[in-house]
């Protein structure tokens, strides 16, 4: 079925009661052109752009939960391409770029709001770090603006500008980032992936590998053997467990990310803002639940959920950013699973293992990231090659030296 | 989560700081060990790569919000239930006896 105006309204006339399920729940086949194994947003994107780009119907989707269960359901939502080096701008603007064709691409209305990411600065020495990564981005075609303190007060004046500590001198803005609706992102690409042939079973969860002679010929599944010409793993915080499946160990440590979001309010804050004295960023969603998040716990963690101490330094940052925030209440919290790259920057490439693909260390970056890591994944797993956008995440620039720390904090994954 | 520091007793983790698994060994940095292929290999996996476990894990932590002293903390990585701590210059002493 396809969604559009026509449908909608005949729908309504109809009671509503012709909407049919949106991807089928297939039984898995004995054997696969390619096995993806985790249904996150990355692992749907990337089967939707091998069915759509690379012409591969013969797809299976592996979920061992249900679809929009992981962290594509539970991040703070915001999309945006404002990175510093060149391994990186161009593959988060080729993301962009495909968030601005999604909706119509994928015929689902996902909600995308370009409603401007402005992340603020504190300091001279701040300014001058912005002014440059705005220049980065400008040379690679992104568009950025440095903003001074009174451009950035006509557009937030609810801000604290006067704060002792932290005054606000300015920001940099990027007006084509903000949000989209993430579950949205889910079902959106299961249903469009669905509908060019593709697998989606869920409920399903991959418990080995099969190698043999360095190859990966398939996977073990909580639902009997798969075999599979070719094997992506998108696995997110699992992606060590998954791995070690086939005798990889990653350079990945899994820690825990905590978002928050608040009562419903009415429209207050147009935009996404990034506090610059601490990790904080905020935005507000269609429903008027101010959503908000920090920094990652900090340790490594499997446990799906965070410690008080995050929570009360998220709602620090968050009273010196903004102090209207202390009339509400926080509603709900929950953690994710974030697996965290030894330089801060993602992994999409071939394995050691002939016929092993993967896609991980997103960090807690990956929502933004969903379409252009599904397309350049499903590039990398048909040509057996990565595409020019995603040259530089490669699995051994750890052993080479051609790293890609953002933010030059070393191998120590709970700085980046 | 808190943390049963040796010589502080039971603190919140937010005195803490972490570093990460205590089961990685240091490659030897003497005078005269080979700039080879396989050092180079050691100090790659010792510097970037991790087993990374859902379960058990042996962890550092400094404490130093307190007395400053280096903890290795066996945790659950999947429930943060703490399974034990020990001062790391003992299990340093330890492991040093049973190369020798």
């Amino acid at each position: 079925m396809r969604y559009s105006l026509t449908t909608l309204l005949g729908q309504a006339l109809m009671g509503n009661r012709g909407w049919r399920q949106a991807w089928r729940r297939p039984d898995p086949k004995p054997d696969y052109d390619v096995v993806i194994v985790g249904g996150g947003g990355h692992g749907l994107a990337t089967a939707y752009y091998l069915a759509k780009e690379h012409g591969l119907s013969r797809v299976a989707v592996l979920e061992k939960g249900w679809i929009g269960n992981g962290n594509v359901g539970r991040n703070t939502t915001i999309i945006r391409s404002n990175y510093l080096l060149p391994g990186n701008t161009p593959f988060y603007e080729w993301s962009l770029k495909l968030w601005e064709g999604l909706e119509q691409d994928i015929n689902y209305n996902a909600m995308v709001s370009q409603r401007g990411v402005l992340n603020l600065y504190h300091s001279d020495g701040q300014r001058d770090a912005y002014a440059r990564r705005g220049n980065a981005m400008r040379m690679f075609g992104v568009d950025s603006d440095l903003l001074d303190r009174e451009q950035v007060r006509a557009m937030v004046p609810y801000l604290d500008f006067d704060n002792a500590r932290f005054p606000i001198q300015g920001g940099l803005i990027q007006r084509r980032g903000g949000t989209v609706r993430h579950d949205a992102v889910a079902w959106g690409y299961a249903r469009a992936a669905d509908q060019r042939g593709v697998d989606i079973i869920e409920n399903c969860e991959v418990t080995g590998i099969d190698v043999i002679d360095g190859r990966a010929v398939g996977v073990m599944t909580t639902r009997g053997p798969i075999k599979a010409k070719k094997i992506g793993l998108a696995a997110a915080g699992n992606s060590s467990r998954v791995a070690a499946m086939a005798g990889l160990r990653l350079p990945i440590e899994s820690h825990v990310l905590q978002a928050f979001v608040s009562e419903g309010v009415k429209p207050l804050i147009d935009n996404v803002v990034t506090f610059g004295a601490g990790h904080f960023y905020i935005s507000q969603s269609d429903k008027g639940g101010l959503v908000f998040g920090g920094d990652i716990d900090g340790y490594n963690s499997y446990a799906w959920r965070g410690n008080l101490p995050m929570v009360e330094d998220v709602a620090e940052c968050g009273m010196a950013l903004m102090p209207m925030l202390g009339r509400l209440r926080m509603l709900r919290s929950w953690g994710g699973l974030m697996d965290m790259s030894m330089d801060g920057s993602p992994i999409i490439d071939r394995t050691p293992v002939d016929g092993l693909y993967l896609n991980a260390g997103w960090c807690y970056g990956g929502f933004k990231a969903t379409p252009a890591s599904g397309w350049c994944f499903a590039h990398t797993i048909a040509r057996n090659e990565p595409h020019a956008f995603n040259a530089a995440m490669r699995l051994d620039r750890f052993a080479s030296g051609r790293l890609i720390d953002e933010k030059g904090a070393g191998a120590q994954p709970n700085l980046h | 989560m808190r943390i049963p520091c040796c010589y502080c007793g039971a603190r919140g983790h937010e005195e803490f700081t972490y570093l990460g698994d205590a089961t990685l060994a240091r490659p030897s940095t003497e005078i005269g060990a080979p700039a080879d292929d396989a050092t180079a290999a050691a100090w790659h996996d010792y510097v970037y790569v991790r087993d990374n476990p859902s379960g058990r894990h042996r962890e550092l932590w400094q404490h130093t919000g307190g007395c400053r002293a280096w903890l290795v903390v066996t945790r659950d990585t999947r429930t943060h239930e703490i399974h034990g701590v020990e001062a790391a210059r003992d299990v340093a002493l330890a492991r040093e006896a049973t190369h020798e």
